[in-house]
């Protein structure tokens, strides 16, 4: 019972930390029915944010693993990752607005590639840095990387709290955000006929660099969950956390909020049984991502909108 | 709480075509390859005036909005709005203060009818994301007075009180009447109406002319597009009659509605002329 209560526990963590990603697939897809496919590199992005700002932080305090860094790399990786998916909206895919669909698809590996290899070539030649070509360590907060909290029984890895609590904290101002403000209104309205909002005067683009800017902030937060849960990042991290998030988003229903989650979730308690309860040779982490993916193709095939139903990003 | 003008200050008593041209369009043309959908197109508009665009389905009466809401690029001509020449992008149309209704009703379904009103006012405050999630003075103040405005546009159009359901579950007529609340929103000095009674029943076309009436004596300009022939001459100052991308005749309500050419257009022409053509 326990190891099952404590792989339930690691599936909803590793859950969580898709959601936080397939969030940011599903708004922009909402608004532009537009699948960014470099939004996994905006999640490694975040990472590397977070932990240039432990560094720059640390030429003052001497690598301080305080717990009130993280705020701050936070703070540091959303700047980044957020400035990173502006520029990419605005330079790569703006220009391609009314291409055919594949043009911005080609255009988004293209991103993919340019921002891996720019982090792996660059950031180790800024003065202070590491080299970046291979795992890098992560700052490990104390509070969120100490040792296991006891939680009836079961040993609690400390990183788990964060994620699942970034996780319900975006998702409760997410919605706030869609359902409670101006740009949140104009936003449903984009989503659900882009024409007519233009016609009634709202700036679809700026709008839709808000989806990419809030897409870009939950990334990064995820980024800081990868690192704190795993100990290391590097520059390949988000080729296949962006596939994993993607499916997530397709799970749920692409384009929708909560299916976002609820797919995020999913694919990660089902990625994380599978690994602990599938017999014989089928079990184990090296099957993982198979069934990750046989989970997606049944979904596609029985139920094509997502658990959750494929809907726009109205009513969050 | 009562509003008699959604034009602030501009509250007119009686019905008086104001001097002030609002809209110039002169020799619009719209090509779509060959086909040339409006053709030298002249159509002027003063404050306190309602026009009817009439003709056939086909005649390019919402093509002929569409050019000057922005969302065509006319491929001649010139329009011009308050005495300024109008900026191609729709938006730009928005806030220089022209709104439109649509023929098939557009409004956005799964939001609420207060809330089609509030998006309406988006292009008149200054809220970004930034200040959204801020939520300084100056953002509540726009998001309140937002609210109120949209509460009060609902009751101008007769549908007090039903802001809370979704736009899709509304009533026809009220959909209809939702989408002018919409525009007005906005805060438009023209307001471009494109077949305001389609499907209505008696009962509701006259309360929609009656709404009509009512936003004119604001002030505001009107232009409107129908095929309810009655609506049309009960309602405009001024007609014009588009055939084939034309315009075959404009003048007054009655002078159109007598205009033989105007009737062979709808109804086509006498059958000893067809006879003759074919002799």
């Amino acid at each position: 019972m326990t190891f099952f209560l404590d792989q339930l526990l690691n599936g909803i963590s590793l859950g969580a930390l898709y959601a936080l990603i397939a969030v940011g697939y599903t708004v922009v897809y909402g608004i532009v029915q537009l699948i960014n496919f470099a939004h996994g590199e905006v999640f490694m992005i975040g990472a590397f944010g977070a932990l240039s700002t432990w560094i720059v932080l640390g030429t003052v305090t001497g690598g301080s693993t305080a717990w009130w860094n993280l705020p701050l790399m936070l703070v540091g990786g959303m700047v980044v990752a957020v400035l990173t998916a502006v520029l990419m909206e605005r330079f790569a895919y703006r220009p391609l607005r009314n291409a055919p669909r594949l043009a911005p698809l080609i255009t988004a590996i293209g991103i993919s590639i340019f921002l891996q290899e720019f982090v792996r070539l660059f950031f180790g030649e800024i003065p202070g840095f590491p080299d970046a070509k291979a795992a890098i360590p992560f700052p490990q907060i104390d509070f969120f990387t100490g040792d296991p909290v006891n939680v009836g029984g079961v040993l609690v890895h400390r990183g788990n709290f964060f994620v699942i609590g970034a996780l319900i904290v975006c998702w409760a101002f997410l919605w706030w955000f869609v359902n409670r403000t101006a740009t949140g209104r104009a936003m449903q309205a984009v989503s659900q006929d882009p024409d007519t909002s233009r016609l009634m005067g709202i700036d679809v683009d700026r709008i839709i660099v808000v989806a990419f800017a809030v897409g870009a902030a939950l990334a990064a937060v995820a980024g800081v969950a990868h690192g704190l849960r795993y100990g290391n990042i590097d520059f390949r991290m988000g080729f296949l956390a962006g596939l994993k998030a993607f499916t997530a988003a397709v799970l749920g229903g692409i384009g929708n909020i909560n299916g976002a989650v609820v797919g995020g979730l999913t694919l990660g308690v089902v990625e994380a049984m599978a690994t602990a309860f599938m017999p014989g040779q089928f079990g184990g982490p090296s099957w993982k991502d198979v069934w990750a993916f046989v989970l997606l193709i049944l979904i596609l095939v029985f139920r094509p909108q997502g658990l959750v139903g494929a809907k726009v990003v109205d009513r969050a | 709480m009562s509003i008699d003008s959604p034009v602030a200050g501009a509250a007119a008593s009686g019905h008086e075509v104001g001097k002030r041209e609002m809209l110039v369009a002169s020799h619009v043309t719209m090509r779509f390859g060959g086909l040339v959908a409006v053709d030298d197109v002249s159509l002027t508009v003063h404050t306190g005036e309602i026009v009817g665009l009439i003709g056939p389905n086909g005649a390019g009466k919402t093509t002929f909005f569409n050019c000057l809401t922005g969302l065509y690029k006319p491929t001649s001509g010139e329009v011009r709005f308050a005495d300024r020449l109008l900026p191609p992008k729709p938006r730009q149309v928005v806030v220089a203060g022209m709104a439109r209704t649509f023929q098939n009703i557009r409004l956005f379904p799964n939001m609420t009818a207060l809330e089609n009103v509030m998006v309406g006012r988006y292009c008149r405050t200054s809220s970004m994301a930034v200040t959204s999630i801020l939520r300084g003075p100056k953002y509540r103040r726009e998001e309140a007075e937002t609210r109120e405005r949209a509460v009060e546009l609902l009751e101008y159009v007769g549908m007090k009180g039903q802001g809370g359901h979704l736009a899709r579950n509304l009533p026809y007529g009220d959909q209809r009447r939702l989408e002018i609340a919409r525009a007005l929103a906005t805060d438009p000095q023209l307001l471009l109406l494109d077949e305001p009674t389609a499907g209505m029943n008696p009962q509701e076309t006259r309360q929609a002319e009656e709404l009509i009436f009512k936003i004119r004596d604001s002030g505001m300009a009107i232009v409107v597009i129908e095929h309810d022939m009655r609506f049309i001459f009960n309602l405009c100052d001024r007609v014009s009659c588009l055939v084939r991308g034309k315009t075959l005749v404009e003048g007054t309500a009655a002078q159109v509605q007598s205009d033989p050419r105007v009737i062979e257009a709808y109804i086509g022409s006498p059958e000893g002329e067809d006879g003759a053509e074919n002799a």
